[in-house]
């Protein structure tokens, strides 16, 4: 019974990936590769390279805390489209932090820096939370426009007031020995904390209250308000709690692999969240695996160039494709299964 | 509402006997950078009128844009480009009929599933070194472009941009004075009337989602073909998102959809030129922000206040009592 | 007389309940036509095929002898069958020519004649004495004239047959007997018409024929003249109705809901509830008669704390109750059905077993602190399954799985299973069927026997005489009576209902 729960459950994924990778392949034939040896190079530089290794669960950190920071936002009824955005402000806040305040060991230094990455995440998830509590607005426009803001802001500051001395590129100063995180046998601490992030998760949404807030909320605001939850409140704490997930995600990638801010390099994680929260169907255990194989793809994608000449974009294009299989209702009306009803984040503009 | 019109042709007028080139440049850009903005806007209002969500325009921008330069690059043609911008336009509302009429699935998901398929494709596809052979020429209209002022903001402008602005109007007129308009207005507010009246909420939808692509694809080739001349990855920066909340600061309403456009463009119009002008000196990084802290701060006032078309963003389950 | 429509055969299904089992029937012009039915008999989705608004699995439609295709409104409309819904087929933000024209529109080029459009409205409004202004907005109008706008559409198109899907629900009883001649005349012009209705006093007062459904099949034809409401009733649910409810003696005590002088706005900002004075003692039901749209709900909602109170108070037992605030209230010890069990009493994809814990989902023992007992939760859910037979698989299963009736079940046994000073009952046997009918029947009554004031809101006059101990008249915004059931008089609370004096 549970054997047969479980393959339901993995069974439109699993097709979705199948039907994106031909189709990346018949592609790649197009252009004149080959799409057997640039798979090859990508999963086995991916999984079993010590380096390749190092770069997925690196590259897969920030996914897996991203596309958490999507689920919460699901399952209270909300499309948190803005996790990059609060991903990179916790980043230059932890990069900041880390340069900034001296004189204090690892111990205190590091939780701090995280601490902080998590609170200026938080003030942005508030922005878009409190804009749609009390204002009506809904949050995908709001936390896009906020993404967009923060990049600007995050690019001005690293440019500017918070350059490094005599750099060239924009980026702020290293951080402190005292406020980096390393590994623990080969894996990253980052990557562990994220897992255990993803059972707490779990484990709030299944067995607390404030779990129950959430989702009664995201299901049927007025029987919520009925049942006596305040509801503005709980959209207000529900984006907070993206926002501090995901700056504590931004804040992991300073500390733990990138050791300072540099307005490149966190492209496209935001839509990536989104992608792995839709493919794990808001489910937070289904995100670790479900970001191991993006921050894979992701991570050794330019091995692909390299062997085979196909250019990594091609990953781009087919994660968009499994991300359709996943959502769009045809496998599961292929096979004949019942779908789940599980993301509904539609709400009107204003007043409807 | 006289009341704003003369206090913006006065305000105009002071600024234009003050400094005649710079009102000329701000008043001008107003119109070419708020024209994609109110073009695309369009297209969040004929989705919605008819009841379906449109969060996919980013991604209809972002192909057509792509679809019309290359096309117009590789066959030289720019004709060509057009063409196909407009028809990849119509594709991507195919989809997303598809997949929110048919398929009924959420129309915010669907409208991400669009943007992010957008985003991929082209990406993917996309390679350096092309160029157009030119792009659309402006074209003076003879007897009014020599009127002062006037003459130099609005008759001598691109093809696309004259047809754009009537197409904005024929869509004024036919959402509220044809029939058209009246069964989409009751489709997007109460399908259940226009069903039971014999009407065919599905192929109204279908229809209605493929013409906005369409006019998507117009907005695309606009951007690409007549406005900057060239194509890059992410080329849309933003502006289907700040469509929408034109659509909804403009009310639903294709003028005032114009005219909170026109509104946009003036205030990223006006940072340009104060910086040009050397009167502040801004950093570059805030003047890119003002678009979308303006759309924020454009909808906390009034996005709580209104009330769009009421059944958008359901999907229409024909049986039903 | 011509034969306008038959039906042969009909069949329809939906999943594995069928709707409609072989349905044989005919409409003559100038006849009229009851269809007889409980709730769930299949009366709507029998006229929705014939309307083309549902496709059916097997049979035939014939209307004039032509055979119809199914799904085809534009063709059924265009062969002459109007259809006037139980819930109004109108969009409020339109005018009421809008929505008279809507899919007909009359043009001037390309654009709509509007002049031309109001013009025809007007002489309809004559020519049937249904009046109507043609600029005004739907949902600023009354409830009663809107249905008037839904005639006129439907007369609007030379009908020939005309259906009328429950059409008084939301009239009073002079509205009613105006609806009756309005009808009647339709007839005697030759226009066929089907009314679809539970209600037998109306059956017997309008129809030529009647024709009795009872879980998706015709179970017999008759005439007024051939039967009564007692053999209807019989043929309708196919036992022995008991039409009255067994109630011992009730035995009131102290008031525990008091409503002092309260004014409660309705969604339009229009005063809905004018003042009013109601006690509720313990041990007894108190029954508001009234038809809809006359305050009820907003009176419910704000006494329940989901409406604001403009002016006045609630108190229970003694003690005043906090504006807003529903869980403030329900903690105060006000159980409540609410009207909208979709909206405010279930989530309907959560578990039955989460939905019966719904509003107590942090209170011990269902919870202790930040952590849910999960193994509580499932022990009530099943405690709460058998006592009030609610027919599902599982206590895990989701409530979108469960009949209307089984759902208003989930519902009560919430609430009935907290410890309850008032119960607060709106329209609690909306969309349910007889059996269940019953139950939730008893349920209110053991409550009452247990100690509560019971508060009964209902549509259905026939039910607030048979549950109630007192009787309110609600009409206009006020109460306009109040009296005991022993010495209630059909009649006299149907005047009172629809605002006379007597």
């Amino acid at each position: 019974m549970f054997i047969v729960k479980l393959v339901r459950a993995w069974i439109t994924p699993l097709i979705a990936l199948l039907i994106a990778f031909s189709i990346g392949a018949i592609l790649m034939i197009t252009q004149g590769a080959d799409p057997m040896r640039a798979y090859q190079s990508l999963f086995t530089t991916a999984f079993t390279t010590q380096e390749g290794l190092a770069k997925t669960f690196g590259k897969a950190t920030p996914l897996a805390i991203s596309g958490l920071a999507v689920v919460i936002g699901l399952r209270a009824g909300l499309f948190n489209i803005g996790a990059q955005g609060q991903l990179i402000s916790g980043a230059l806040a932890a990069a900041w932090a880390g340069y900034a305040i001296t004189g204090l060991p690892m111990i205190a230094h590091v939780p701090l820096c995280l601490l902080i990455g998590a609170l200026f995440g938080s003030i942005v998830g508030y922005i878009a939370g409190a804009l749609k509590a009390y204002r009506g607005i809904h949050e995908v426009i709001t936390t896009i426009m906020l993404n967009s803001i923060v990049l600007q802001l995050a690019e001005y500051l690293s440019n500017g007031p918070l350059k490094e001395e005599g750099s060239i590129i924009a980026r702020t100063p290293d951080i402190l020995d005292s406020a980096k995180i390393g590994t623990v046998s080969g894996l990253p601490i980052g990557f562990l904390l994220s897992g255990l992030l993803a059972l707490g998760v779990w484990w709030i949404f299944k067995k607390t209250t404030t779990g129950f807030r959430f989702e009664t909320v995201g299901k049927n605001k007025n029987a919520a308000w009925y049942a006596g939850i305040a509801v503005k409140r709980n959209t207000v704490f529900a984006m907070v709690a993206c926002g501090a997930l995901a700056g504590f995600g931004g804040a992991v990638e300073t500390l733990g692999v990138v050791g300072k801010f540099e307005p490149a390099f966190n492209q496209g994680l935001g839509f990536d969240g989104i992608t792995i929260a839709l493919l794990a169907r808001a489910n937070p255990l289904a995100v670790i695996p479900g970001a191991i194989l993006f921050g894979g793809m992701r991570g050794a994608g330019p091995t692909m160039q390299f062997s085979a000449g196909v250019s990594p974009e091609i990953i781009d294009l087919i994660l968009a494709i499994v991300l359709f299989f996943v959502t769009a209702p045809i496998i599961s009306r292929v096979l004949k299964l019942k779908s789940d009803s599980n993301t509904q984040v539609t709400s009107g503009w204003g007043s409807n | 509402m006289p009341v704003y019109i003369y206090l913006v042709i006065f305000a105009i007028a002071v600024a234009y006997s003050f400094n005649p080139v710079s009102t000329v440049a701000v008043a001008a850009s107003s119109i070419t950078f708020g024209l994609p903005l109110a073009m695309a806007a369009m297209v969040g209002i004929m989705c919605e009128r008819t009841g379906v969500v449109n969060i996919g325009i980013e991604g209809t921008l972002l192909t057509s844009s792509f679809f019309g330069f290359f096309v117009a690059a590789l066959s030289q043609n720019l004709i060509w480009g057009l063409l196909a911008a407009i028809a990849s336009g119509a594709v991507t509302g195919l989809l997303l009929a598809l997949l929110t009429v048919s398929w009924k699935m959420d129309q915010i998901i669907a409208g991400t599933i669009v943007n992010i398929l957008a985003t991929g494709l082209t990406s993917f596809f996309y390679k350096q070194g092309y160029s157009l052979p030119a792009i659309f020429p402006r074209w003076s209209i003879p007897g009014l472009s020599e009127i002062p002022f006037l003459g130099r903001v609005f008759f001598q402008s691109g093809p696309i941009t004259y047809f754009g602005l009537i197409l904005i109007f024929v869509l004024y007129f036919a959402i509220y004075r044809t029939p058209w308009g009246l069964r989409t207005r009751a489709v997007g507010e109460y399908p259940s009337s226009a069903e039971t009246s014999g009407i065919s909420v599905l192929k109204l939808k279908y229809t209605n989602v493929i013409i906005a692509g369409a006019f998507g694809g117009l907005t695309g080739a606009y951007l690409t073909l007549e406005l900057v001349g060239s194509f890059d990855r992410g080329f849309s920066a933003g502006k289907g998102f700040t469509a929408l909340a034109i659509m909804i600061f403009g009310r639903w309403n294709p003028i005032g959809a114009l005219l909170a456009a026109i509104f946009f463009g003036f205030a990223q119009a006006l940072a340009n030129q104060l910086m040009i002008d050397g009167l502040v000196n801004i950093p570059g990084p805030f003047i890119n922000m003002l678009p979308y802290v303006l759309t924020i701060v454009v909808l906390a006032f009034s996005a709580g206040k209104v009330r769009g078309p009421a059944a958008a963003g359901q999907p229409y389950e024909r049986e039903q009592a | 007389m011509a034969t306008l429509l038959q039906v042969k055969n009909l069949t329809k299904s939906f999943g594995s309940v069928i709707a409609n089992n072989d349905i044989s029937f005919e409409v003559d012009a100038g006849e009229i036509v009851a269809l007889l039915g409980e709730n769930g008999a299949g009366k709507s989705t029998l006229v929705k095929s014939v309307f083309g608004l549902l496709r059916p699995d097997q049979g035939e439609i014939y209307i004039d002898g032509k055979q119809m295709a199914p799904g085809d409104t534009a063709g059924v409309i265009a062969s002459g069958v109007g259809m006037v819904h139980q819930h109004f087929k109108l969009v409020p933000v339109m005018s009421v020519t809008e929505n008279i024209i809507l899919g007909d529109e009359p043009k001037n080029g390309i654009f709509i004649n509007i002049k031309k459009a109001e013009q025809t409205v007007r002489a309809l409004s004559e020519k049937f004495g249904l009046e109507v202004d043609p600029t005004a907005i739907i949902e600023d109008l009354p409830v009663g004239t809107q249905q008037r706008v839904e005639i006129l559409k439907a007369l609007s198109k030379d009908v020939r047959l005309l259906i009328f899907d429950e059409p008084t629900a939301v009239l009073t009883p002079q509205e009613t007997d105006e609806l009756i001649l309005v009808i009647k005349n339709l007839a005697s012009l030759g226009v066929g018409v089907i009314v679809i209705t539970h209600k037998l006093r109306e059956v017997m007062a309008l129809a030529d024929r009647v024709v009795v459904l009872r879980e998706g099949k015709v179970v017999g034809t008759t005439t007024p003249k051939e039967s009564n409401e007692s053999g209807l009733a019989q043929m309708m649910v196919g036992r022995s109705v008991v039409l009255e409810v067994d109630k011992g003696v009730a035995r009131p005590g102290k008031a525990v809901l008091s409503v002092k002088g309260l004014e409660v706005f309705d969604d339009r900002k229009l005063l809905a509830v004018k003042g009013v004075d109601l006690e509720v003692r313990s041990g007894e039901i108190l029954g508001i008669a009234g038809v809809e749209g006359n305050g009820q709900r907003e009176l419910v909602e704000a006494i329940c704390g989901m409406r604001m109170r403009e002016k006045g108070e609630v108190l229970v037992s003694g003690l005043p109750t906090k504006d807003m605030h529903p869980h403030a209230v329900h903690e105060a010890g006000v159980s409540h059905i609410p009207e909208d069990r979709e909206k405010h009493g279930l989530v309907s994809s959560y578990s039955i077993a989460d939905n019966l814990i719904l509003n107590q989902f942090d209170q011990e023992p269902f919870a202790r602190g930040w952590f849910r007992n999960m193994g509580a939760t499932r022990e009530n859910a099943n405690l709460l399954v058998k006592k009030f037979d609610i027919r599902t698989t599982s206590a895990a299963a989701l409530a979108s799985s469960l009949s209307g009736g089984n759902k208003q079940k989930v519902v009560i046994a919430r609430e009935l299973s907290q410890d309850l000073q008032v119960l607060v009952a709106a329209q609690p046997t909306r969309g349910v069927d007889v059996g269940s009918i019953e139950f939730i029947h008893k349920q209110l009554i053991a409550a009452r026997d247990k100690g509560a004031g019971v508060l009964l809101v209902s549509a259905e006059l026939d039910e607030i005489i048979s549950l109630s101990d007192r009787i309110a008249v609600m009409s206009g915004g006020k109460i306009v009576a109040i009296v005991d059931s022993k010495d209630a008089d059909r009649n006299h609370i149907g005047r009172l209902m629809a605002g006379l004096k007597e």
